[in-house]
């Protein structure tokens, strides 16, 4: 059967016999260098693009549909459009910083990318404390953050950067303590320990009360995270323009825009992974039969539909709540986020401990 | 099955990283060779909606946000002890669940204090 | 190749936290202390304690990194304001870190040698031994943590409470 991992060994293995060991492993990682950039930037284009649509559907309009085949080509022609544009740095900037914080919080988002399981058998890097990995490379980019909007010295930028933080930050615990609920379930934090693990179902299923108490709390926290409406106050841009990054312009814009949409993925990424088996295709128990069909569809498919359909729900959010004060965004994680996925933790622990999942 | 964990492993972390600063630096300077370059005192102000600019932007906040900060560090480092234990649970059975019970009733004292002291509450 | 990953680390290390000393500007010094954390978590990986080092990022590049940034920006960093030491000030504080370095190396200079670096063990540092040993053997000092935690609670709750009054 074709699938992307056949398609990666061969690769390999023609690259072996091609070339020395030494080359061929050279040229590997030149090769996944390419792909992950190029993947990068076909996301940022997709992402956007489907993020016009679904907004323009939302709200009884057409969307870009000038540029290309139904408008597909739209995000390349605002992708050349914000390369050829002048990179301004203000003058009271601190220029160092100004220019450095992109990188930060880009490579933050790139780093990220290595542990994700694409299909069966296809992950870039399968380390052994995946999960914890991920959560440290995401906590950097909350630094990035804070140092656009300070570097800019633009009361703006200073403000949102402050409310970013803050919420990127609060809302980290609920997602960590979200993504403990599998963990204990599953035995392991190595991302492909815990998708083999939901091989006879997904968590969100064989968990049942509490992985979907977790599941809800971990969309609502990476939604605050990666700072989309209704949590969206830190670029707010009735109120603060555009938030930390209102001084950037041209690519320096481009790459926070990037960044951004590219974390969309990566934690939409990781819910699936975590909560909906990843590449792993809809088993139920021992049904043989049915298990073998669900097998017919492709692993990359069945990862990439999961992924794309939180996308689709965090996107709707958007369009669905308004947007909240930095006092209740506070509040509703202190207050009932943490309360909660601490007493879940405790519900999944007796639940674990009874054997009371499938 | 055993997995070998050597620190070999944490190569690919390394390339990716190089990849990442090549791919980050090549579009900043390609863009900065690409863009046009017309400089004025009065674009190149911080923005305030336009109205001229008030002192500049080194100004001092609310105190919350720091407190909030500072909870959040708190909180991260307990959440850091609950992984080894998350992972080990089976094997610890009911020592482990005793020993995390005692921890997280002491945590939710401290987060009962501090939400009883109205340390959160936003004026 | 260890050998050489580890003088680049202990190098940069070393450079960076000369450099969180030297530079001007406190919010370029952060930047460079998470530079010195990251050498540092460079090292847990070499020692094969991958989970010490992802939780020195989290902790230390991650968390405390961030309070560091709120502190700074608290403090009002005009450059008119900044105050200037006295040459007193600075002499004195030239003695007292002079004599820590005098201490620090009279100390190490005749301390045993302390074996081989790597752990006899290979797998002593991952997540599942470590847990073991912490909740088995380390109950009671974890139990103890959590009171400090508490502690640390109450501590900033009255430090933040203050400033509102």
């Amino acid at each position: 059967m074709l699938s992307i991992a056949g398609i990666a060994n061969s690769i390999h293995q023609w690259l072996n016999e091609t070339f020395s060991s030494g080359w061929a492993t050279l040229l590997e990682f030149v090769l996944v260098g390419i792909l992950v950039i190029s993947f990068f930037a076909f996301l940022g284009l997709v992402l956007v693009f489907m993020e016009r649509k679904v907004s323009a559907y939302m709200q009884l309009r057409v969307g870009p549909n000038r540029v290309g085949y139904k408008g597909l080509a739209q995000t390349l022609a605002d992708t050349i459009k914000l390369v050829v544009k002048e990179g301004l740095t203000p003058d009271g900037a601190d220029k160092f910083l100004f220019n450095f914080a992109p990188f930060l919080v880009l490579i933050a988002s790139m780093l990220l990318m290595a542990p994700i399981a694409f299909a069966k058998d296809f992950q870039i890097w399968d380390i052994n404390i995946g999960v914890l990995y991920i959560t440290a490379i995401s906590s950097i980019s909350v630094i990035g953050v804070l140092m656009a909007g300070w570097s800019s010295n633009n009361k703006y930028s200073l403000l949102g950067a402050m409310r970013s933080g803050a919420q990127i930050v609060s809302y980290e615990l609920s997602a960590g303590l979200a993504i403990m609920t599998i963990v204990i379930l599953a035995g392991s934090i190595r991302l492909s320990d815990i998708i083999a693990s939901q091989e006879n179902g997904w968590w969100i299923f064989k968990g049942h009360i509490p992985a979907i108490i977790a599941f809800v709390i971990y969309i609502i926290a990476v939604t605050a995270e990666t700072n989309r409406a209704p949590f969206d106050l830190a670029e707010a841009e009735s109120e603060l323009t555009a938030g930390f990054h209102t001084e950037y312009s041209g690519m320096k814009f481009a790459l926070f825009f990037l960044s951004e949409y590219v974390n969309i993925f990566i934690v939409c990424a990781i819910g699936a992974t975590l909560f909906l088996g990843g590449w792993m295709p809809l088993h139920i128990g021992h049904w043989e039969g049915f298990n073998h069909i669900m097998d017919f569809i492709p692993s990359s498919l069945w990862f990439m539909g999961k992924t794309f359909f939180l996308i689709f729900l965090i996107m709707w959010f958007r369009w669905t709540f308004p947007r909240l004060r930095i006092d209740q965004l506070l509040n509703l994680e202190w207050k009932y986020l943490l309360p909660i996925s601490l007493f879940n933790l405790l519900l999944v622990t007796f639940i674990a401990l009874m054997g009371w999942y499938f | 099955m055993q997995h070998q964990d050597l620190p070999s492993d944490y190569f690919p972390m390394v390339i990716q990283f190089i990849v990442a600063v090549g791919f980050i630096a090549t579009t900043m300077v390609a863009t900065h060779l690409l863009g046009p370059k017309r400089k004025s005192k009065i674009k190149l102000e911080s923005f305030e909606c336009g109205i001229e600019s008030q002192g500049n932007a080194r100004i001092p906040f609310s105190i919350k946000y720091f407190l909030v900060a500072i909870l959040f560090v708190l909180f991260d480092v307990e959440v850091i002890f609950m992984y080894p234990w998350a992972v080990n649970f089976k094997e610890l059975g009911t020592t482990g669940i005793a020993e995390m019970f005692v921890f997280m009733v002491l945590l939710l004292t401290g987060f009962y204090y501090i939400i009883k002291k109205g340390a959160l509450k936003w004026e | 190749m260890t050998l050489s990953i580890f003088y680049f680390l202990s190098f940069l290390a070393i450079l960076s936290a000369l450099m969180v000393v030297v530079s001007k500007n406190p919010i370029h010094s952060v930047l460079y202390l998470i530079i010195t954390f990251f050498a540092i978590a460079g090292h847990y990986v070499l020692l094969n304690a991958q989970f010490l080092a992802a939780v020195h990022v989290i902790v230390y590049a991650g968390a405390i990194m961030v309070l560091f940034l709120y502190v700074i920006m608290m403090l009002n960093l005009n450059a008119e304001v900044e105050p200037h030491k006295s040459v007193w000030l600075k002499s004195a504080a030239t003695v007292a870190g002079g004599t820590l370095m005098v201490v620090l190396v009279g100390a190490l200079r005749t301390s045993a040698s302390v074996g081989s670096p790597l752990p006899a063990d290979a797998n002593i540092g991952l997540i599942k031994t470590l847990g073991k040993t912490l909740y088995k053997d380390f109950m009671l000092p974890f139990e103890i943590s959590s009171i400090l935690f508490l502690a640390a609670m109450v501590g900033a709750v009255m430090l933040g409470k203050k400033e509102t009054k």
